[in-house]
């Protein structure tokens, strides 16, 4: 029983997460603890792992898709690795509960700002960037939805690259916000459309994981019963939801994540407040 | 065609096929991982009945302290022994394994592209990441 509700609530955690571009950390981790009365540090194990299921699921079908761009995704990656090992360093320095006030606040201001955003993509209308020039960003996808081909131009990278750093410091030290923030960074700052900006967290979010997903195996905190049926159903719901993705309006997408940001900022407020 | 469209036209195919090879490589990473965690969690259901029909047992092994598996040398002798919960271990770090051989592939497909700096970007990331690993065992 045990199994077969954890596989099927992973199922919908893989499908959610591989289109909004998040680990289905955050339905990962209240099903385990609240329903299923896991301890939380075996939920916690068992949601990297579905971080890693989500992203290798779906990135599979966006590169291939170009719907990914793998070029912003290595460069980024540089921030976000460095940011996590600079977190798992500040851990016993910085303060949890404010540091969940905080994270609160800035997703409070992404979910506001997508917000407003949702009646326009930039494409090709962004201010120049030399750096996006020099490391050959800009490219296009395929939308399905619209069926035409979107030409974009990538903008503001260096502080896509100081806010990935910031991406990976939070993760490091919280576990979570993998994808809530890097989606609104590449979104907001560097004017990515939101398809991409999902599709490329989603390639990402693995790596920053499997960096973290080290440390948890070896403290014991990834449990097989726990973590195998977690693992098996985000990876069906990852490679069904990859498919959804093309085909919903990006109104749609981001109507969807500014309501996943707010729940998460909620969640995030409250135990910053009551420990 | 002008030359320098039948150039773009050419670094179009090789970056065409770099995410070919990426997409395979995720692909196969997760269909064998996911073969593997099932077959081990098929095994102990078949060597232990109980954790089927009972909750308890189960309910047992998924509280603090049922002490999972977290050495890959425990893992690797349980997998001889066919323990189910050490070939579930055994796939779920195959997966975990899964993001990094990319990252690995990548910087040879840069390179076959010839693209020095972004094979020089992808070997950072995968140095950060090995070193994420040693540190996380010394603090582990």
């Amino acid at each position: 029983m045990f199994t077969l509700a954890t596989f099927g609530a992973s199922i919908i955690a893989g499908v959610a997460g591989s289109i909004l571009g998040l680990g289905g950390g955050i339905i990962v981790i209240p099903v385990l603890t609240l329903l299923m009365g896991v301890d939380i540090r075996y939920a916690i194990g068992a949601s990297i792992v579905s971080v890693i299921a989500t992203s290798s699921g779906a990135a599979a079908a966006y590169v291939r898709e170009h719907l990914a761009n793998m070029r912003v995704a290595m460069f980024l990656e540089l921030g976000t690795t460095t940011g996590a090992l600079s977190g798992a360093f500040l851990a016993g320095i910085i303060g949890g509960r404010a540091l969940y006030i905080i994270f609160s606040l800035v997703l409070a201001y992404s979910a506001f700002a997508m917000f407003r955003k949702r009646h326009g993509e930039a494409g090709m209308n962004v201010p120049a960037d030399r750096l996006a020039d020099r490391l050959g960003m800009h490219s296009e996808y395929f939308d399905e939805q619209a069926q035409v081909v979107v030409p974009y131009r990538v903008t503001h990278t260096g502080i896509g690259l100081v806010l990935m750093y910031v991406a990976g410091v939070v993760s490091g030290l919280l576990g979570i916000g993998s994808g809530s923030l890097k989606v609104p960074a590449m979104d907001l700052a560097m004017r990515l459309p939101i398809k991409v900006s999902s599709a490329t967290s989603n390639f990402m979010i693995g790596v920053t994981a499997a960096a973290s997903a080290g440390v948890y195996f070896a403290r014991g905190d990834i449990d097989p019963f726990i973590a195998a049926p977690v693992a098996a159903g985000v990876l069906v719901g990852a490679t069904a939801g990859s498919r959804v993705l093309g085909k919903l309006t990006n109104k749609a997408i981001r109507t969807a994540f500014v309501f996943v940001l707010a729940w998460i900022c909620i969640e995030m407020m409250w135990k910053g407040v009551h420990g | 065609m002008s030359d320098a469209q039948r150039m773009m036209e050419e670094k179009d195919k090789t970056v065409h096929q770099v995410e070919l090879v990426i997409s395979v490589l995720l692909r196969v990473g997760v269909v064998v991982s996911l073969l593997v965690v099932v077959a081990g969690t098929v095994l102990s259901f078949v060597h232990h009945p109980g954790y089927l029909s009972n909750g308890k047992d189960l309910g047992a092994l998924t509280k603090p302290g049922a002490a999972a598996p977290h050495s890959i040398a425990e893992v690797a002798s349980g997998v001889r022994q066919w323990r189910g919960q050490d070939v579930v271990v055994a796939g779920l770090l195959l997966l975990i394994a899964t993001p990094v051989m990319r990252v690995a592939v990548s910087i040879v497909a840069f390179l076959v592209e010839k693209d020095k700096l972004f094979a020089l970007i992808t070997a950072g990331v995968l140095a950060l990441l090995l070193l994420s690993f040693f540190l996380g065992k010394a603090g582990g």
